[in-house]
């Protein structure tokens, strides 16, 4: 009973493990919930497929901070992400943005669905 | 005729592959090449000469913008090589997270490549110049733009392409 409560506690309270600090924290929590999904759109880039939420890197805290003082000083999401984005380039956002030549990162999903779809039902007939 | 496009399909795929593989995932492109200086705010040192952007846009040299720090071994790493760098370029320092007098001690030590010195204490001039890590050194030209970012130490090998970057402007 004690390793199920532990895997469920670990499993559904996953928020415990943020980086973030008491004295990131705003006071505003709605600008607080704001500046969390901010950071969990943007990737640590240093420690690569982890946002900076959650992140322990000097980088990352220094990303943090930033967010909240753009947000406090009136930013929107979008500006702040976009600020974020033209310092580091598409690294740092976890979904890249469609332009032409970030368009194989879309399509070649669904080609490769529409391939195998075709080999599988062709194999059916 | 059968596997055709089966076996096209893999040899792009390979190719691509391939091609990534010569790539450092370690090593993220800057995304300031090309572009203007970004804006910044630095301390002063007590020690050591001042900059502000507006001095890297006035003058006309090529210049170097060299991010380091006291505490950072990779940067003595190439001090040696910023050194030879200063002989021919002027060398502008940002320290990331430092304090005057250790900055002081270290160069006191090891000699000073920098024609001036700024403290960048929060990370965020860091941040505008899309510094991950340190040392981090931009390759600047005559109108104030960045040329070229090189990530991590300069060693003797990146000296030679720094040097070779700079005799092409």
């Amino acid at each position: 009973m004690k390793l199920f409560i532990t895997i469920f506690f670990l499993i559904f309270n996953a928020d415990l493990s943020k980086s973030v600090e008491p004295d990131e924290i705003l006071e505003n929590t709605e600008l607080e919930e704001i500046a969390r999904e901010i950071g969990r759109n943007l990737r640590c880039l240093v420690c690569q497929n982890e946002d900076i939420e959650n992140s322990n890197a000097d980088i990352a805290k220094d990303l943090r901070l930033l967010v909240r003082k753009k947000l406090t000083e009136g930013e929107s999401k979008k500006e702040i992400i976009s600020f974020v984005h033209s310092r580091y380039g598409d690294f740092v956002l976890f979904s890249p943005p469609f332009r032409y030549d970030t368009l194989g990162l879309w399509i070649f999903p669904l080609i490769f669905f529409i391939f195998l779809s075709y080999l599988f039902f062709r194999r059916k007939n | 005729m059968k596997y055709f496009f089966l076996v096209i399909s893999l040899v792009i795929i390979s190719f691509f592959f391939y091609k990534g593989l010569e790539k450092d995932p370690s090593i993220i492109p800057s995304n300031l090449i090309e572009k203007e200086i970004p804006d910044f705010k630095l301390n002063k040192t007590k020690l050591f000469p001042f900059f502000k952007k507006l001095d890297l846009l006035e003058s006309k040299d090529l210049k170097i913008v060299n991010f380091f720090a006291s505490w950072c071994p990779p940067c003595k790493v190439e001090h040696p090589n910023l050194i030879k760098l200063s002989e021919k370029f002027p060398i502008y320092g940002i320290a990331k997270k430092d304090s005057d007098n250790k900055i002081y001690n270290w160069l006191k030590k090891s000699g000073n490549p920098f024609k001036a010195i700024g403290l960048d204490n929060d990370g965020s001039a860091s941040i505008n110049w899309g510094v991950y890590g340190l040392p981090e050194t931009f390759l600047i030209n005559g109108d104030g733009k960045i040329l070229y970012k090189h990530v991590g130490p300069i060693t003797k090998k990146d000296l030679s392409k720094i040097f070779k970057i700079l005799a092409r402007e």
